[in-house]
């Protein structure tokens, strides 16, 4: 995209009366050389990918390397079919799909990464629950996914995503604030009610870290996509209210940036510091390595 | 600054569980199985820094072996290719060397040809040597492989061959191991040149070896 702050593309969306996916699809067709229909193809074709993961992670109980992970969403399951979630059926589905595809992930399943494998369970889970439960025509989920690839386009346009560079904030964060537009952008909220959705989103976020126990993407990695997956919801709430940021979303990025420069190297992805050099974890990491030699 | 596309963010679609310790690996094998470009028997891989400290519990190692032996980002089978493997000989080796990028491969195949990679982040990844010649190969281009005896005018040779199969050249990167030695050249092109200027390229005089190498899908 020719785009490349939130400021632009909120000026761009005003100017040509236009939705944030409309002016994407078109940016893209553009650059690709091809039809906006063959990049709502492609988009769709990543959706279909996404259901099929959650397909599948529902169905499946198989352990991970570190056997701690893998039938959490079994759990879910089963104890919602007898006792409802106080927050109803969304809520359980959210967190029933983002579970299913962060274990169908450390299974070595079929995911999309969005934006990285390790946080692959957040916009899937909110796009296909709330679809299914309100509803939401094929149509308007792929606006949502390709609002949701916008967001974390521009984002990524000033911050590498990966745990490594920016800590979890850029990993899980980034997709929480995708997931936020997404659905606003499906429940039909205003472009500006899409971008401060993805702005409460991402500024409640910033400063989380990444310390995966033995540098596997387990533990904390994937219940974080089920508690960032209803980031997302309550982020998005607040926005279709009318509650908006302070901080214009394009300064938030820049601070989810210098926030990343300050974070300790043993906190981005090393596993030298945080959960992953705690006694429980060290102890792990010495049954694992064991298992490996 | 660089037009990036809503799929760097929203993609790959792949088997987990990283994007960079898994797609990236399986891409790797894939772009080396692109530059080797015959059967082979053997291959032994050096795993460095965090692909050999992690990439076991990533399946680094299956998806470097299956990338080679052409199995795409998402398939299922990529777990299970230790158990469908038969009739090639390969071993890991796990090494720390920060002298090279964090998530950084070697692959020795049939004892003669090493190519070096890195899986720089998001599935992305850079060829960065080939039998000790530095190199700069990204997979998203086809690209012109060429060895040959440095002296001046080659460039200008190779390019006015490749001109008028009408091809446009993305990026272009030479390295040679000393002034008048061995120099090698990659051309990164938009489409790849055909049979026939290949042929000619090769009949240029002090061209020792050239290759098509494939862009990745």
């Amino acid at each position: 995209m020719k785009i490349f702050s939130f400021a632009e593309l909120l000026s761009a969306c005003n100017e040509y009366n236009k939705r944030i996916f409309e002016i994407a699809q078109e940016e893209e067709a553009r650059i690709a050389e091809v039809e906006v229909e063959t990049i709502r193809l492609k988009t769709l074709e990543n959706l279909i990918a996404m259901r099929d993961a959650i397909k599948h992670g529902l169905k499946s109980t198989e352990k991970s390397i570190s056997n701690w992970c893998g039938d959490d969403c079994a759990k879910l399951q089963k104890r919602y079919k007898n006792h409802p979630s106080i927050f109803g059926r969304v809520f359980e589905k959210i967190t029933e799909y983002a579970l299913a595809t962060a274990e169908e992930n450390l299974r070595m399943g079929r995911i999309v990464a969005c934006p990285t494998a390790g946080s692959c369970g957040i916009v899937p889970s909110v796009i296909v629950a709330v679809s299914e439960e309100l509803n939401i025509p094929e149509k308007k989920q792929i606006d949502g996914l390709l609002t949701a690839g916008t967001i974390g386009l521009l984002i990524s346009n000033k911050v590498q995503l990966a745990g490594a560079v920016a800590g979890c904030q850029a990993e899980c964060g980034v997709a929480s604030a995708m997931a936020a537009g997404a659905l606003t952008e499906m429940l039909d909220g205003g472009v500006n009610e899409v971008l401060q959705a993805s702005s409460l989103a991402l500024k409640n976020i910033l400063g989380l870290t990444c310390d995966p126990v033995c540098g596997l993407v387990e533990v904390p990695c994937i219940k974080r996509n089920a508690f960032l997956a209803v980031h997302a919801v309550t982020a998005s709430e607040l926005a279709r209210c009318g509650v908006e940021s302070k901080i214009p979303l394009d300064e938030i990025v820049d601070t989810l940036k210098i926030t990343g420069q300050l974070m300790s190297p043993m906190l981005k992805e090393t596993s030298q510091g945080g959960l992953a050099k705690t006694k429980t974890a060290m102890e792990l990491e010495k049954v694992i390595y064991k298992k490996k030699l | 600054m660089e037009q990036k596309s809503i799929f760097s963010v929203i993609s790959p679609i792949m088997a987990g569980p990283s994007s960079s310790h898994t797609a990236g690996a399986v891409r790797l094998g894939l772009m080396a199985r692109n530059i080797y470009n015959k059967p082979f028997k053997k291959v032994k891989f050096i795993l460095y820094n965090s692909f050999a400290t992690t990439g076991f519990g990533h399946g680094t190692d299956k998806g470097l072996l299956a990338g080679l032996l052409g199995y795409s980002v998402d398939d299922a089978d990529i777990k299970r290719i230790f158990d469908i493997v038969k009739g090639i000989d390969y071993s890991y080796e796990y090494v720390e060397d920060m002298s090279r990028h964090p998530n950084s491969v070697d692959f020795i195949i049939d004892d003669n040809m090493t190519i070096s990679g890195d899986s720089i982040g998001a599935g992305e990844i850079r060829i960065s040597n080939i039998n000790g010649f530095s190199a700069d190969i990204d997979g998203k281009y086809d690209t012109l492989i060429l060895s040959y005896r440095d002296k001046p005018g080659m460039i200008s040779k190779v390019s006015n061959l490749i001109q008028k199969q009408k091809v446009n050249i993305a990026s272009l990167h030479c390295d040679r191991d000393s002034k008048g030695g061995v120099a090698t050249m990659y051309v990164a092109l938009d489409i790849p040149v055909g049979d026939e200027v290949l042929g000619q390229i090769k009949q240029i005089k002090d061209v020792f070896y050239t290759a098509n190498v494939r862009k990745l899908k």
